[in-house]
């Protein structure tokens, strides 16, 4: 079957022609109509787009001049702006804007020759670890329809677990990427902050947000990658000239590697099974030769209140511009302000409203220096203390996330316990480090997730280990019951 | 340390949300729980440490004065709720 | 009645002259249809980020150091938080803090009323990003352009407490800083265009009281004469208030030029909450000594030095000087003519008085004539060489002015050269004295006066190409 193809297979296929372009794209066509009522991966699908795409890709791999990506589908998060497709970031108060731009990934996947699939589910404004507070759909977990697929690049993950699309973009805040990678048993990259353009990216947190890939192989993951990043001109904290190789990707070698495994990444909420799972896991990558040592990182428990003051603080601000005055719905009411505070009050859903509030409140008269300087000062210890781990260690170890996927629902009803769940991922974010998760085993029948993460600028590296350490587990490797 | 509920109105009208009264209420209860977390980090010696803004090491990023195109007109306004004679239209200002 | 004493802070924005917006690569432009130099930066619109324009971090920079200011080595931009229709993003990227705009803590010397110089504290000058144009419509709601949205725009905020006094000072505050912009190159200056805009807070205390009355922020000010009528205004408006007992109010206050007299906008409430942080999509500014040293270095001479130089090198008289500094156009003419090898006193001369009675007739600027440096210095040679009178020069001068012409080719035309050969000068006197005996009969009689009677009609004669200085030789032998 097409679709339950990697990127490389297909590219491989298409330059042998064994497939064609057009065909790829219509089986993944036929499949998201088929499949993704059942999953709600997709927010919007522009099937005459996608076909026109593939006819263009197909006259590049009949001329010879194909790249690694031509006529590969690739789902994006519908949070990166598509020119010409509707781009809402799930939430209501973008409901109906079309971008006249492409965000600088969009623009390379094209100059690629990627095909752009369709646009996938998120939790409003990618605020969420479930996907769940998406104003238009639920998005399901392919291992349980009952579960979550994690968040907030919930739709762009069940596209990949599901067979909807070979690779999908996501964006990474504080595990957006990483989490539901875990959750869902698919590969999940998030790279150095700046290697990849975040013009285009609607802003969620600035200074944490990153574009990334979700694969179902590190090789898939570091193909995308590979053709996303590079320096951008139209985003200033875009790094010069940070390609880095693939081609190296196989080099990776685990005899000799060193880890460390910071023991606060088993925090207070970290499941059992989880545990057991992971230490299974470790154990295994010792047998091949890798050296874990276990070591502290004393302000990782601090990372989640840290987050929840950075992120919210900077989302704040960069949700100012929905005002209903240049694009978007706009609600009635006396007089502009009036008009723009009603348009806010009924665009944003509870999540992000609670967020604009804490960042407000973080950010006003009286408490900036108690909260956001002093959050920001924890990000440089957080950091410094990572950058120390790395002078000793080739990357860090750890579980990707303290759960596996959970009932849809079953954390409502307390919003804490779920902002617990980016535990493990937001040190990650705070440094700017690579950081990367792969299916390494199983608990309660659900894929349990091993994060790397590695220095900045380590993503080659990061990559190289990742790839050895997939094949560790490849015997054991499952896929999710789908059709 | 806890926000009050007229702490919750001012900062909604801040940030320009017109929320219901439930919503208020909810949120204080949400803040109040999230406040009890910031905790953490109030009671750290942090001293001088220097703050980081991003995780970026950059400095000096700079574009060249040049012109380039802007967007056509029609491109500008296209999803304006309101538009009219090449401008983005919005309600009477009463300032409050 | 009690005296007052009148303290003024003034907030002065400039809107930099540099070709594209300050963090997008939209067209600066005055005017021109609504919104179509727009992008999704200068929109606001959801994804785009901000890359800031190096020029206008550099003409800020030139200018605070004009300003004295010491210069900010470490320096980020922040975003000011607050919603209005103008402001695309809901946030303005500007600079916050006693010591992070780009220049802090400098100064500017202004002439003072009884002669001599007064120092005016700057605070800061910072950038920050213009806003778009609300236009208000006959329906009650307001139309939107964002075309200046995003423009580079400079703020240059005087000390606290308040140096300037007076509408006077603060005129001549505007006047040299405007002065200064428009050397540097930064600002086009233009006040009714709005690309230099001021916002004077004016207090009024009792004398002998140490701590400031209530201000209030005058807006509507469009040319300098405003300025100065509309801070007079206040005081007079405040000093009744006083007077009659009442209390002045803290409120935003509309000048209206027509009616001279200001009106109340809206009573300022407690300052506004913008939640200031560093703009995460920006990287901070790291400057260099060197770096600073070389702008410093390449800063054009200022117009309180030029005006010195003038006077010192040149010998101009303060009015003269003043004149040809007060415009860096102007001036720069009149530098060009020096260079070309002009005489600075009769180039300024010419230049202060014809050329600029001329071109002010016209109203147009001095290098949109047909007159160039070149003109005048030739111009200015052929007087000094003899070769034509004043008399004729101006003529020439009016010639050149319409045709362009080279001030030696029109001589040669017109055959106007001054006549000094004593043979060709004689004749014309013995003729002129053969035809008026009776007037010469009267000279030798002794009635002198007549003398001027025979030196007109040898000049008209002569069509008033003889040297008056060998005529009145010539004269002098021939009637003795």
């Amino acid at each position: 079957m097409i679709t339950s193809l990697t990127a490389a297979e297909i590219a491989t296929k298409l330059r042998t022609k064994e497939l064609s372009a057009p065909e790829v794209t219509q089986a993944y066509l036929d499949r998201i109509a088929s499949e993704d009522e059942k999953y709600g991966a997709f927010l919007a699908i522009d099937g005459e787009r996608a076909m026109a795409q593939a006819n263009e890709a197909q006259k590049q791999l009949d001329a010879g001049t194909a790249t690694a990506l031509t006529g590969v589908p690739v789902a994006i998060k519908d949070n990166i702006s598509t020119e010409g497709i509707e781009t809402t970031c799930a939430s209501k108060i973008l409901k109906g804007y079309i971008p006249p731009y492409d965000a600088t990934v969009i623009r390379k996947l094209s100059e690629a020759g990627a095909i752009t699939i369709g646009k996938t589910n998120l939790d409003e404004f990618a605020m969420g670890s479930s996907t769940e507070t998406s104003a238009f759909k639920l998005s399901r977990n392919p291992w349980d329809t009952s579960r979550t697929p994690g968040g907030s690049s919930g739709g762009s993950t069940v596209a990949v677990a599901a067979n909807m699309a070979p690779v999908s973009l996501g964006s990474d805040t504080g595990g957006s990427i990483r989490l539901p990678a875990s959750f869902c048993g698919v590969v999940g990259f998030k790279p150095t902050y700046g290697r990849c353009s975040r013009f285009g990216l609607v802003a969620f947190a600035s200074s944490l947000d990153q574009i990334g890939p979700l694969a179902k192989t590190v090789e898939d993951a570091a193909i995308i990658s590979n053709v996303i990043t590079g320096h951008c001109s139209q985003d200033s904290t875009s790094i010069p000239d940070s390609q880095i190789s693939i081609s190296d990707l196989k080099k990776g070698s685990l005899k000799g590697m060193k880890l460390a495994f910071p023991k606060e990444m088993y925090g207070d909420g970290t499941d059992p099974a989880v545990r057991e799972a992971t230490e299974f896991a470790l154990d295994e990558l010792r047998r091949e030769g890798v050296e874990i040592t276990e070591i502290s990182i004393p302000t990782i428990p601090l990372g989640v209140t840290t987050y929840y003051i950075i992120a919210p603080a900077e989302a704040s601000s960069n949700l100012g511009r929905f005002d209903g005055v240049r694009y978007g719905p706009r609600s009635e009411g006396q007089g502009h302000i009036d008009v723009v505070a009603k348009t806010r009050a009924d665009g944003f859903g509870h999540e992000v409203k609670a967020r604009i509030m804490i960042g407000t409140y973080a950010l006003s008269a009286g408490y900036y220096d108690a909260f956001y300087l002093r959050a920001q000062q924890v990000r440089a210890m957080m950091t410094q203390q990572f950058n120390d781990a790395f002078k000793e260690f080739d990357l860090v170890v750890s579980p990707t996330a303290p759960v596996v996927a959970f009932p849809l629902g079953a954390m409502s009803q307390d919003p804490m316990q779920l902002k617990l769940l980016d535990y493990c991922t937001i040190p990650a974010n705070m440094g700017g480090f690579p950081a990367i998760s792969l299916q390494a085993g199983f608990a309660h029948g659900l894929p349990v997730g091993l994060q790397l993460m590695g220095p900045q600028m380590g993503d080659e590296k990061l990559l190289q280990a990742a790839f050895a350490v997939e094949r560790v587990f490849e015997t054991q490797r499952k896929s999710p019951p789908i059709p | 340390m806890a926000i009050s509920l007229d702490e919750v109105r001012h900062v909604a009208k801040l940030a320009r949300l017109d929320l219901q009264e439930s919503e208020v209420m909810s949120l204080q209860t949400e803040l109040n729980a999230l406040l009890g977390h910031f905790s953490d980090i109030q009671a750290l010696s942090l001293h001088d440490l220097e703050p980081i803004l991003h995780a970026s090491n950059l400095v000096n990023v700079w574009s060249d004065d040049f012109v380039a195109p802007s967007l056509r007109r029609e491109s500008a306004l296209k999803n304006a709720p309101v538009s009219k004679a090449g401008l983005f239209l919005v309600p009477m200002i009463i300032e409050d | 009645m009690a005296n007052y004493v009148c303290s003024v802070g003034m907030e002065v924005h400039a809107e930099l002259a540099t070709k594209s917006k300050m963090f997008c690569r939209c067209q600066v432009a005055f005017g021109g249809e609504p919104n179509t130099r727009t992008c999704p930066v200068c929109l606001g619109l959801p994804g785009a980020m901000p890359v800031p324009n190096r020029v206008a971090i550099e003409m800020v920079i030139k200018t605070a150091l004009a300003l004295n200011c010491k210069i900010a080595m470490n320096s980020i931009f922040h975003r000011k938080n607050y919603f209005y229709p103008d402001l695309p993003k809901g946030y303005q990227v500007s600079q916050y803090g006693e010591e992070n705009p780009l220049g802090y803590h400098g100064y500017l010397d202004i002439p003072a009323a009884g002669g001599g110089t007064k120092r005016i504290g700057i605070r800061r000058v910072h950038l920050e990003e213009d806003t778009g144009k609300l236009m208000h419509l006959p329906s009650g709601g307001s139309g939107v352009d964002y075309n200046r949205a995003g423009t580079p725009l400079m703020e240059i905020v005087t000390d606290f407490p308040p140096d300037i006094h007076n509408g006077d000072e603060a005129k001549e505050y505007m006047t040299q800083l405007r002065q200064i912009l428009l050397y540097l190159g930064v600002c086009d200056g233009k006040m009714e265009e709005g690309s230099m805009r001021c916002e004077p807070n004016i207090s009024i205390r009792p004398e002998g009281q140490e701590e400031l009355g209530v201000k209030s922020e005058l807006k509507n000010l469009n040319s300098f004469r405003s300025v100065q009528l509309g801070i007079a205004f206040e005081v007079r408006r405040q000093s009744a208030m006083l007077d009659a007992g009442e209390k002045v109010l803290q409120e935003t206050r509309g000048w209206n030029e027509q009616k001279e007299s200001s009106f109340a906008m809206r009573l300022k409430e407690a300052e506004n909450d913008y939640r200031y942080f560093p703009c995460p999509d920006l990287v901070p500014m790291q400057f260099t000594e060197d770096y600073v040293e070389c702008l410093r270095s390449n800063l054009p001479e200022l117009p309180l030095a030029k005006f010195m130089r003038y006077q010192k090198e040149f010998g101009l008289n303060d009015y003269d000087a003043n004149l040809l500094t007060s415009d860096v156009e102007w001036a720069r003419w009149f530098e060009e003519a020096i260079q070309k090898g002009g005489e600075p006193k009769a180039i300024c001369n010419w230049m202060n008085s014809e050329f600029a009675k001329l071109i002010n007739e016209e109203g147009i600027l001095a290098r949109q004539s047909k007159i160039t440096p070149e003109h005048l210095v030739q111009l200015t040679n052929l007087i000094a060489d003899g070769t034509i009178s004043g008399k004729i020069a101006k003529k020439v001068f009016m010639d050149a002015y319409q045709t362009g012409k080279m001030p030696a080719e029109l001589v040669k035309e017109s055959g106007s050269t001054q006549i000094t050969d004593d043979s060709a000068v004689r004749p014309i006197i013995e003729a002129v004295l053969a035809a008026n005996p009776d007037v010469v009969e009267k000279y030798k009689s002794g009635q002198q006066s007549v003398r001027g009677f025979l030196v007109g009609q040898i000049m008209r004669e002569s069509q008033g190409r003889a040297n008056p200085a060998v005529v009145n030789k010539l004269l002098e032998e021939l009637l003795q």
